[in-house]
């Protein structure tokens, strides 16, 4: 009996052939790539790891509270996760419990799919001034990730402004512009829902450094900021100059985008103020050049370089701007972390090539990464999905080219794990927390209360 | 079971005439009262033929319930399509993209509203005749309609 059969005859008692695949991050591009995978292979296993005890990424912690019907992709996600051959261990992290090497050792296939946390900064003066918001940060705190509950946010100022021009941008515009009665019927943090009621912002800009034809918002987004109740949207006058010229050679979706914001600027504005209105100011052309602070290092201000176009390309002016406002956002985007020493990030995502990483250790399981972890951090959910189900494509055509799957996977994997964490939360750890989560919302008549701290999220899941 | 009737019933809630905004939704709609009323039963057993064709040209033949929504039939026949129909009807996702062949388009009762014709510019090979399946509901006249589905596969950085 040769050897490679033999160790065959021997694992097979202890591990099944099935194909042992791996995947990082239990956002949506790991959750589509998941339901890929199940649908093309009958046999395999899939290990969804996540750095925190629950699920869903983004789609959680991310989308705005009171967009609860994008959430409703949740059903699709839990569908997958309750298949027998997909497993979720939650509260690991990639790069602490567990390395990529050690993946590599124990899995056939290594999927990647831990997105891009970390905000893009803007590397000038006074950034670290008080006041000078993440839109990241402010996000994660309206929405109970945990490492963000605690951020500290003085909303006790009339004006706040917001560097970008994304649906990021737009999310944290109309939180903070939405009456608070409407928020309560979301699943938006207490704490975050406590502050706002308070809040005093009467008026938010929302400043891009390039014109109306490069917005980088989508439609959908901007029709609901321009619907807001009790909220008013203020234009400026040359800003959109000239704009109706270009619109008939627009391709359909930005011709439909810039038609809608034309259509806000040319209506006449009816609504009085009576003290409750609130002003929703676009402006466009500016760049940030530092922020303005005061002795205490509160801001004050930001002071803008005007930008024109020249061509398609926006370029600076001599002239300079101050924009007054106690309270700034930065919403420029975003970069994915080194959560590995063995991975190579450009330009804020990990190196891949249509989603293999390239490495030279060829004896160990392939590494993929997909969604914005391998995309970079563009594009909505839809978007994550294609790339998710492309990814997953290439895994299954490679998976089909190795012949010896005798990969612990998991067993193996809760070895090392075991060593530094006790603490792995399953599917069914999950429910609970969900459970409790929806309780604790019906008492206060909401749809969920998020749990916003990790050791309580543990402590539930473990009764 | 309940969760299901439960969840059929904020589906059915978002079509183009109630213009959904955000948490505002009205959650009474004609749709949500019809399938419980007594004289439904004759209305609902009347069956037209949609065929399915999908992007590798397998074509798939099904009868489906007038009165229902393309989302409706594809989920209550368990066509299995990938991802299809993620915000179940409520007008945020298009993953429900379908194209249509000119004629069956125009003959379409409604057009688009301005909340559909915005997820459909977000989606994958939009074409003139393309709509989102959740907002077709069929009639006894569409008996014999094709749905092209298109690819979802893409690659977000080109
Ligand atoms: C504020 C915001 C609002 C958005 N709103 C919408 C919207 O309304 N509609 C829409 O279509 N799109 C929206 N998007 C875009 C959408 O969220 C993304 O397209 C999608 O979430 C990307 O999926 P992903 O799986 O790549 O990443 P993520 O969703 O970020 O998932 C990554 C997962 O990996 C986990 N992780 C991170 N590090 C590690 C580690 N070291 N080890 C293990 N696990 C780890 C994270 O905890 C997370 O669960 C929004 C994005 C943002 C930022
Ligand atoms: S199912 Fe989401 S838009 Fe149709």
């Amino acid at each position: 009996m040769s050897y490679k059969l033999l160790r065959r005859v021997f694992s097979s008692s202890s591990y099944n052939k099935r194909p042992q695949i791996c995947i990082v991050g239990a956002g949506p591009a790991g959750f589509y790539a998941a339901m890929h995978l199940i649908k093309k292979l009958e046999n395999v296993n899939i290990d969804i790891l996540e750095k925190l005890p629950v699920p869903f990424g983004l789609i959680r912690y991310g989308v705005a509270p009171d967009h609860p019907e994008v959430k409703n992709v949740i059903n699709q996600f839990t569908k997958v996760a309750q298949t027998p051959s997909v497993n979720f261990y939650g509260n690991i992290t990639l790069g602490k419990d567990v390395n990529l090497q050690q993946l590599r050792e124990h899995y056939d296939a290594v999927l990647l799919t831990y997105g891009a946390e970390e905000d893009k900064t803007l590397g000038i003066e006074n950034e670290d001034a008080t006041n000078v918001i993440a839109a990241r940060n402010f996000v994660g705190w309206y929405n109970g990730l945990p490492c963000d509950k605690d951020l500290k946010i003085d909303l006790s100022c009339k004006t706040a402004a917001i560097l970008g021009q994304g649906n990021v941008a737009l999310d944290v515009a109309r939180i903070l512009l939405t009456p608070i009665d409407d928020l309560k019927k979301t699943d938006i943090t207490e704490h975050a829902l406590s502050a706002l009621s308070e809040s005093k912002i009467k008026e938010v800009y929302l400043v891009g450094r390039r014109g109306p034809l490069q917005v980088a918002f989508t439609i959908k987004e901007l029709r609901e900021q321009l619907k807001l109740k009790n909220c008013r949207t203020i234009w400026k006058e040359n800003d959109l100059a000239d704009v109706d010229k270009v619109v008939p050679d627009l391709p359909r979706p930005r011709k439909r985008l810039t038609e809608l914001m034309l259509k806000s600027f040319n209506e006449k504005q009816t609504m009085s103020d009576d003290g409750n209105i609130k002003y929703f100011k676009p402006v466009f052309f500016r760049s940030p050049n530092k922020f303005l602070i005061d002795d205490k290092k509160q801001l004050t201000g930001i002071e803008l370089i005007c930008n024109k176009l020249v061509g398609e390309k926006c370029v600076p002016t001599e002239e300079k701007e101050i924009l007054n406002c106690e309270l700034a956002f930065r919403s420029i985007g975003y970069k994915s972390v080194q959560a590995d020493k063995d991975l190579i990030l450009n330009d804020g995502y990990v190196r891949n090539d249509k989603g293999i990483v390239e490495d030279a250790s060829s004896n160990l399981a392939k590494v993929y990464a997909a969604g914005w972890l391998g995309t970079g951090p563009v594009g909505v959910i839809l978007h994550t999905m294609g790339n998710a189900f492309q990814v997953a494509k290439l895994m299954h055509e490679n998976l089909n080219n190795i012949d010896d799957k005798n990969k612990g996977g998991f067993e193996e994997i809760k070895k090392i794990i075991n060593k530094s964490n006790s603490n792995v939360i399953d599917w069914n750890g999950w429910e609970k927390i969900d459970n409790y989560e929806k309780e604790q919302g019906k008492i206060v008549g909401k749809p969920r209360e998020k749990i916003c701290s990790v050791e309580k999220m543990i402590e539930i899941a473990k009764k | 079971m309940l969760r299901n009737f439960v969840k059929s019933l904020s589906a059915r809630n978002l079509r183009c005439s109630i213009k959904n905004n955000g948490v505002s939704q009205s959650f009474i709609s004609r749709r949500f009262i019809a399938p419980l009323s007594t004289t439904e039963p004759a209305l609902k057993a009347e069956k037209v033929k949609v065929t399915f064709i999908f992007h590798d040209g397998k074509r798939m033949e099904t009868q489906a319930n007038v009165g229902d929504s393309l989302l409706d039939v594809v989920v209550n026949n368990e066509l299995n399509i990938e991802g299809y129909g993620a915000c179940e009807g409520t007008l945020t996702c298009s993953t429900c993209h379908v194209v249509l062949k000119p004629e069956d388009y125009n003959k379409l009762p409604d057009e688009a509203c301005d909340e559909e014709r915005d997820m459909l510019d977000l989606a994958y090979g939009l074409t003139d005749t393309s709509r989102l399946g959740c907002q077709i509901i069929l009639t006894k006249d569409m008996d014999g309609l094709e749905i092209q589905i298109p690819e979802t596969i893409n690659d977000a950085r080109v």
